[in-house]
């Protein structure tokens, strides 16, 4: 199971469970992530992709189980892409940009090659309410090269993102992978290569009684 | 602590590109004091009497306006995701949300305090001491304020719980800030009511972050 070994582990789950009001998504996950590697959480709508997501972010509380962030994972922290954005409809996409790079303790100056690499550089001056689903999917691609982080959570990272849109998202993907990193990502069409395949419709809860 | 500040700024910049944040909550904090001559008639000692009240409990509900925005935005957007995840403590983000919308919201309406005041034949000579207690006011009323929207953070409508939640919090500064106000149109000692008002805000100030991020970590899960 443990592909990396687990001595070298950034990320380690033990037993995890992840419930949605009342009732339980999946229970008994058990995984160790290395370095370098690059996980696809696959499974129906509904299955927990999301909220695993959630849990590992620090975002929603495990139902039972640990999550444990060690080494780089740990000093260096993670960056989550929910489904949702994160645009400020009157901030330029620039603004924003410089924003993120600001608040990551960063240079300002940074967020221009960033906007380059997302290829978002024409629509800089565009507010966040002029940019189309794909662009503002972008934009938050940019955040992730923003601040280098070990790991990287990413939910459903193509969602309207065009061809050449996922091409870029693939490439950033295995750009983190080739520099040690790790990438948890949730994804319904096509994948990335090389990717670890965690099928949560395999730890689908059983009913109780 | 850079992640708080970048965060603060931005605040304040989105308070006022964002259609002048400041606007609703002085409107309406200048229409319902205009509106005492005519309930309580334009008799100057009446006015002197019910001024000072009047501009507190209008102080009070205008600073109720900004709030059911205050985190609702970020959370519908999934910003607040972005910070949470991101490793900065969300008593950071609580604080310097509020702290920037108090500057672009709360300043402006201490600001328009003493015009009110004088409109309701308040003295004059005391229109500086007015703004002041009114910018202490507002501070504890944002910060106390701030608790309530975190609760209502991901609820639909709930501009109503902030009210319930909020209001009774506002009671003791509102006290004290009146009695501030009579005082000065009294000619008696107003320091003291004034320095009360003003512990109410560092109690505000010291204590509401962290039960804002309480709420929120809530909404977020």
């Amino acid at each position: 199971m443990t592909g990396a070994g687990a001595l070298s582990a950034m990320i380690t789950i033990d037993g995890l469970a992840a419930s949605r009001g009342l009732r339980v998504l999946f229970e008994g996950l058990s995984l160790s992530i290395g370095p370098g590697e690059v996980i696809e959480l696959r499974g129906p709508n509904g299955s927990g992709k999301s909220t695993l997501l959630r849990i590992l972010a620090g975002l929603t509380r495990p139902y039972a189980g640990a999550v444990r962030m060690n080494g780089a994972a740990a000093d260096g922290g993670l960056h989550y892409l929910g489904h949702l954005d994160a645009v400020k409809p009157s901030e330029t996409a620039a603004e924003q940009a410089r924003f993120w790079a600001r608040f990551f303790g960063h240079d300002p100056l940074m967020a221009a090659s960033a906007m380059k690499r997302v290829g978002l550089s024409s629509r800089a001056d565009v507010p966040g309410r002029g940019l189309s689903a794909g662009q503002k999917r972008r934009l938050a691609l940019a955040r992730l090269l923003l601040d280098p982080r070990p790991v990287w959570l990413l939910d459903e990272p193509a969602a309207a993102l065009d061809t050449d849109g996922r091409r870029l998202a693939g490439e950033l993907v295995e750009e983190h992978r080739a520099g040690g990193g790790v990438v948890i990502a949730a994804i319904h069409g096509e994948g990335f290569s090389g990717a670890r395949v965690v099928d949560l419709s395999d730890l689908k809860a059983k009913a109780r009684p | 602590m850079t992640g708080s500040l970048a965060l603060f700024r931005r605040e304040l910049r989105l308070a006022w590109s964002g259609g002048g944040g400041a606007a609703l909550p002085v409107g309406f904090f200048a229409a319902a004091s205009s509106m005492t001559p005519f309930a309580v008639g334009s008799d100057t000692s009446a006015l002197q009497t019910a001024g000072p009240g009047v501009i507190w409990i209008a102080l009070a509900l205008s600073s109720l306006l900004p709030m059911e925005r205050l985190f609702q935005a970020d959370l519908e957007d999934g910003t607040l995701d972005a910070y949470a995840s991101s490793g900065l403590a969300m008593e950071g983000v609580a604080l310097a949300k509020t702290l920037a919308h108090w500057l672009a919201t709360g300043i402006p309406l201490a600001l328009t305090a003493p015009l009110l005041w004088i409109m309701l034949q308040g003295a004059p000579e005391a229109s500086l001491l007015v703004a002041g207690a009114a910018m202490v006011g507002t501070l504890a009323f944002f910060f106390f304020g701030s608790v309530g929207a975190g609760l209502a953070a991901g609820m639909r409508r709930g501009g109503l719980l902030i009210a319930l939640v909020t209001l009774p919090l506002y009671v003791p500064t509102m006290i004290f800030g009146a009695a501030a106000l009579d005082a000065m149109a009294g000619g008696l000692d107003w320091v003291g009511p004034l320095m009360l008002t003003g512990s109410a805000a560092l109690f505000g100030l010291a204590t509401s972050p962290f039960g804002a991020a309480m709420a929120l970590r809530m909404a977020l899960d």
